[in-house]
């Protein structure tokens, strides 16, 4: 049958719970231990992102607190510099690769981005299990390695020569490297599954410019993933294959060149920055819109500054590298680089200011976050903009400055805003709301310890500190401000310990929240909390950019898909129209598996070259399991055959 | 929600725990063991019949790819190269192919760096501390693919004009070896 | 005797010159261009400081004006109106930024231009070797004996521009004396040159600012800076051989250098040690500090470094030397003479 019914429709099915019902069975995931593996539904792995990224979280947090007690006083010998050395590394790697990009890209990404779309489920929901897996596996590699003396310890940025085969014996900096083809793949594909969520299955009538703004930037920076992890995962490679093959990419004896990996690395480090800081600013846009009670002011010049990020973003990696000498010439483009990036950023936080200005603000828990991103993240911004300037970057760079200035700029554009995401869909995750006494608590003890600790570096970089060292001398002058920084420590924790207890409280006697208890505009809160496993009894469409403030009592929904197989509605990417009905693939074992058998090549090649074409083929075979045809669907009720409009 | 993830730590543990020695980066030294050294310096000087026993310290230099990398910086260092070329020989004997005149046993190499031999090669007792010259002997077995392939080198920041140390496929000792048993 | 050997080495940190604290510090210039530098700082972080509080005070404002104290969400307010007239606020708002920006970037390209130009004709020339972990510092003239090649401490003469030239031995070490000028990585595989110039007398201290492994922390070196006379002075001492031991205890100290481990790696100019593994010691007793600028260069820091350095810089290069007592004791007597 070439034309159906209409697919939207205005009639309501009068026999909702029982479409309920059929819906809960068809889109039902296994369970137990097999079915745990099985799983391909999007809420579920976000939430695994998530608790998992959320313990490396704790992890990393363990190894920042050994790092401050190392330093709490001079000439510590609590660690040596062997031992040291692993920590800090560790520490920025966990942070980075294993933590920030997936909780704030993968994570919510994955949890958010189909509910808002008003989709059943993610596209490509095995590829976006398999990311699942691949992630945990990286991080088992580089946990498990630092866990046997295996630890890298040449830095996060891993420079060669000093990560190269001649000064780092053992596999220390393969397993490195390896961690980053992990956690790289996985993002990667992530990056696709929700690029294709955004462009095609956003719900009839959500055109482009009616798209929310996390929606935007999630496809921004699945984007922005796409082009800067290539990058290095290309300089990990190399690197891999100096050290394990005895290539010469990096030798300069032999013609090798050790800048081509600094160039490389941050092609992909800087992107990474706004890879973390866009999705943070992304919940601050969605959360003052919602709390000051109007649209949010500027929609357009925020979505022009998000996608400009994303360009401007691949255009400032060089200042990381001033120091190494480059012509002035080339210095003066990157620092006006770097310094328009400042305009995009600037332009989101005077619509903020604006919406709030016009709107009527109720400062509830997740908003209070919200102003600890605003403070915390203008100084980080704005010291940002003093690194920009090459005399003065030469002056502070690679010293407890820029950590300083990175830490305001990476825990306050993602740790505040995640906070801040956390406590406003805590409710829609787990069906109550978390407790805003003790999530007050935990904001003022983090707030006043995030600031003691990193405010108090900036003035160690200006006395001299260089990072990175394991420990400094008592004639340096250097002691009391390390004691004042690593007090800071105390705060945190306490922040975090408080946090955990309400996660914990909450989650089991916390009040009950229903669908929608922040009034918010977005689609996700149209569904019961938290959401069923087919999220949409019916696919929704909307007729404005904040569907469930503008949306009439009788706006149409979409019918026609069927309940018997997991039908998805598929639009066009930029009017959102209906175009086909595809099928969600439903669970399945093999991306577990694959990602299996890429692990043991993966890992296997941390130590012979010979595990590439011997890890090979176990891939091909579970891909080809993958991939299987999974032959006809049951026979197909009326009025669910295939619509073509 | 995650108790199958709880096994996969513990496997990869087990695993990688088997390898843990050859990250081991022992910075400061045990002290020299005097009994070591006066065993090692009685020496019939002729070729072969040295049965010296490889004390159980030396494992730690064998096996610790961070001692075997230290070892070749200092290969490098002490003009090892100006005789020895890298491993291919030239004033001295080579040290990459399967003819050892004086054995192959860390512990031959030990003394032959400490004590010297005929026809050129200096003795090093008290220029070159002992680890030092068990972490040169274990470099120079890796040369000839005597050590596990984890353990040996890979290529350095110089012009490389042989294949590292960690491709180089295994030799089997001939000649004499200085082990007594071969030796009868 | 390790006892006392370990007491000995276990003080010498304590007894570690005190560095001025004005000398090691970014907003304390002593040269042309951390001046510039500073000022650049400054002017940059005041405005800076003016946007960050009227980005404040505008979310203050904001947040006291709009503020509704309630529990259950409002409802949504429409305000075409409010939007209307923030547009041109937001236009204006980000004028004020592009123009800002603007102001910045030309005072950060002046300011480099001021600080990478070299203006003088007659520079002192200097190369910058990194090394895990000391700094090889080489005064090159075009006849071989007139080069003076030191560690760890570099003499300028005052108000003349030096010319450093950077290369690394091993990987990448960065160059940093933060109350001269920034830093410049010493990159293998690239030779580099910047120029710096020294005001006000004085010892700076100065640390490898580049994470180059396990002794990162322990990389420092200091520039003197004196005056022309007294520099001449010093480059004339440095360009002599090295000094004949005088007493008999100096002469058996070396003999105790040139049978031991000391002649692998150290180079004493005038003896048979000539090896370039480690630091030149040809005039090690002119030196302030040793062990790239660790240690005080007294005879106790001296021994105790000499007996075990892993214990100080654990991961040196530089092997412990289990020295009878009269030995050390010799040897340490020859160095000091070693002026």
């Amino acid at each position: 049958m070439a034309v159906a019914e209409p697919i939207i429709a205005n009639d309501q099915d009068t026999g909702e719970s029982e479409l309920a019902r059929r819906l809960a069975r068809t889109w039902r995931q296994p369970t137990g231990i097999w079915g745990w593996f099985c799983n391909t539904h999007h809420t579920d792995i976000g939430l695994r992102f998530m608790v998992t990224a959320f313990i490396f979280l704790l992890l990393g947090g363990i190894l920042a607190a050994m790092i401050r007690l190392q330093l709490i006083r001079p000439e510590s010998s609590l660690m040596g510099p062997d031992l040291y050395n692993q920590v800090f590394t560790m520490h920025g790697s966990t942070m980075i690769f294993l933590f920030a990009v997936p909780m704030m890209f993968q994570g919510f990404g994955v949890y958010i981005v189909p509910l808002m779309c008003g989709a059943r489920n993610i596209a490509f929901p095995r590829l976006n299990a398999f990311s699942y897996y691949l992630y945990v596996g990286g991080a088992l590699v580089l946990w498990g390695g630092f866990l046997t003396n295996t630890g890298p310890d040449v830095g996060w940025f891993a420079y060669v020569p000093l990560s190269g085969p001649a000064y780092s014996p053992g596999h220390r900096a393969d397993i490195w490297s390896q961690m980053i083809t992990f956690t790289e793949v996985s993002a990667l594909g992530v990056a696709i599954c929700l690029a294709t969520t955004i462009l095609r299955h956003r719900a009839p009538g959500m055109t482009l410019n009616r798209m929310p703004i996390l929606l935007w930037e999630k496809l921004v920076i699945s984007m922005a993933v796409i082009f800067a992890m290539p990058a290095v995962m290309v300089a990990s490679g190399l690197l891999l294959l100096d050290r394990l093959v005895g290539t010469h990419f990096f030798n300069p004896a032999e013609g090798g060149d050790v800048l081509l990996y600094q160039h490389l690395f941050w092609f992909f480090g800087h992107p990474e920055v706004y890879i973390i800081f866009l999705p943070g600013a992304a919940i601050v846009s969605t959360l003052v819109e919602c709390f000051s009670r109007r649209r949010i002011f500027g929609y357009t010049p925020i979505v022009v500054a998000v996608v400009a990020t994303g360009f401007i973003g691949f255009s400032v990696w060089v200042h990381h590298m001033f120091a190494v000498g480059l012509p002035q010439l080339s210095e003066s483009f990157f620092t006006a680089a770097s310094l328009m990036i400042v305009i995009p950023t600037g332009t989101q936080f005077f619509c903020w200011v604006v919406t709030i200005w016009n709107g009527r603000l109720q400062l509830r828990l997740p908003m209070l976050w919200c102003f600890g991103f605003i403070f915390v993240f203008l100084i980080g911004g704005l010291s940002g903009v003093m690194l920009a300037s090459v005399p003065v970057d030469l002056q502070v760079h690679d010293t407890y400055f820029v950590v300083a200035h990175f830490h305001y700029v990476l825990i306050g554009g993602a740790l505040f805003p995640m906070f801040a995401g956390i406590y406003f869909w805590f409710p829609k995750m787990t069906g109550r709301m978390a407790d805003p006494t003790l999530g007050t608590w935990h904001f003022w003890l983090f707030f006043i310890g995030f600031n003691l600790t990193f405010f108090t570096l900036h003035f160690l970089g200006l006395r001299g500190m260089p990072r990175r060292v394991y420990t400094y001398s008592p004639d340096m002058h250097w002691h009391w401000l390390n004691v004042l920084a690593s007090s800071g420590v105390v705060f945190m924790t306490a922040g975090l310990l408080v946090f955990l207890a309400n996660v914990i409280w909450s989650r089991r006697v916390g009040e009950i929240a229903g669908n929608n208890p922040w009034g918010d505009a977005g689609l996700e809160w149209a569904m019961s909390s938290p959401p069923p496993p087919y999220n949409f009894l019916h696919i929704p469409t909307v007729s404005g950019r904040d569907p469930l403030w503008e949306d009439p009592p009788d706006q149409p929904v979409v019918v026609g898909l069927r309940d018997d197989i997991r039908e998805t509605l598929v639009t066009q990417s930029l009017d959102a129209d209906p175009q086909h009905k595809d099928e969600d693939p439903g669970p399945s074992i093999w991306p577990f598996l694959t990602a299996l058998t890429v692990s043991a090549a993966f890992v296997g090649s941390i130590f012979t070259p010979w595990a590439v074409p011997i890890g090979a083929p176990p891939v091909i075979v579970t891909l080809i399991g993958w991939l299987w045809p999974r032959g006809q669907s049951p026979t197909p009720r009326p009025g669910g055959e295939a619509w073509v409009r | 929600m995650c108790k199958p993830l709880h096994i996969a730590p513990l496997l990869m543990a087990a695993t990688l725990l088997a390898s843990c020695k050859r990250e081991e980066r022992t910075l400061r030294q045990p002290p020299p063991a005097s009994e070591t050294l006066n065993t090692i310096q009685i020496s019939g000087l002729n070729p072969g019949a040295n049965s010296i026993p490889t004390p159980p310290s030396s494992n730690m230099y064998q096996e610790s790819a961070y001692a075997v990398s230290e070892g070749q910086k200092l290969y490098e260092g002490y003009n090892c190269v100006g005789c020895h070329a890298h491993g291919g020989g030239g004033i001295g004997p080579a040290l990459m192919d399967r003819d050892w005149i004086y054995g192959s046993e860390p512990g031959n190499i030990f003394a032959t760096i400490m004590q010297g031999r005929p026809n050129g090669m200096p003795s090093f007792r008290n220029r070159i501390p002992e680890y030092q010259a068990w972490e040169i002997a274990a470099y120079v077995r890796s040369m000839a693919g005597l050590l596990p392939k984890g353990v040996s080198p890979n290529r350095t920041d110089h012009m490389n004009v042989k294949p590292a140390e960690s491709s180089t496929s295994e030799q089997t000792p001939i000649g004499i070896t200085g082990l007594p048993e071969q030796h009868k | 005797m390790n006892a006392e050997l370990n007491f000995v080495s276990f003080r010498l940190v304590a007894q570690a010159m005190p560095v001025d604290p004005g000398h090691h510090h970014v907003l304390q210039p002593a040269a042309p261009q951390a001046g510039n530098i500073e000022w650049l700082y400054w002017v940059v972080f005041w405005i800076l400081f003016a946007v960050f509080a009227l980005m404040l005070a505008g979310f203050a404002t904001a947040t006291a004006k709009a503020r509704v104290i309630s529990s259950r969400p409002l409802p949504i307010i429409e305000d075409e109106e409010g939007d209307h007239r923030a547009r041109w606020a937001l236009g204006s708002a980000l004028s004020i930024t592009v123009i800002t920006l603007f102001v910045i970037l030309v005072l950060s390209v002046v300011t480099g231009k001021r600080v990478e130009g070299l203006s003088s004709k007659n520079p002192v020339t200097i190369q910058i070797t990194g090394h895990q972990w000391w700094w090889e510092v080489t005064y090159p003239n075009s006849q071989a004996d007139q080069t003076i090649t030191t560690a760890n401490e570099i003499h300028v003469p005052l108000n003349t521009p030096v010319v450093v030239l950077t290369n690394s031995a091993d990987v990448i070490h960065s160059f940093w004396a933060p109350s001269i000028t920034g830093k410049r990585d010493l990159v293998p595989g690239y030779s580099s040159a910047f120029w710096f110039q020294v005001a006000k007398a004085g010892i700076y201290h100065g640390q490898c600012a580049e994470f180059c492994g396990l002794q990162h922390a322990h990389m420092g070196l200091s520039v003197i800076a004196e005056t022309a006379d007294k520099f001449q002075e010093w480059q004339q001492r440095q360009i002599k051989l090295a000094a004949e031991p005088s007493t008999s205890e100096a002469i058996r100290g070396r003999g105790v250098f040139l049978t031991h481990a000391c002649l692998m790696c150290h180079t004493i100019r005038g003896t048979d040690a000539g090896s370039h593994l480690g630091p030149d010691l040809t005039h090690v007793a002119s030196r302030k500090m040793i062990a790239a600028e660790t240690l005080p260069n007294t005879a106790g820091a001296l021994a105790g470094w000499i007996v075990d350095p892993q214990r100080i810089k654990p991961g040196t290069l530089m092997s412990p030397n289990p020295l009878a007592p009269d030995d050390l004791q010799a040897l340490v007597v020859y160095l000091q003479s070693l002026q």
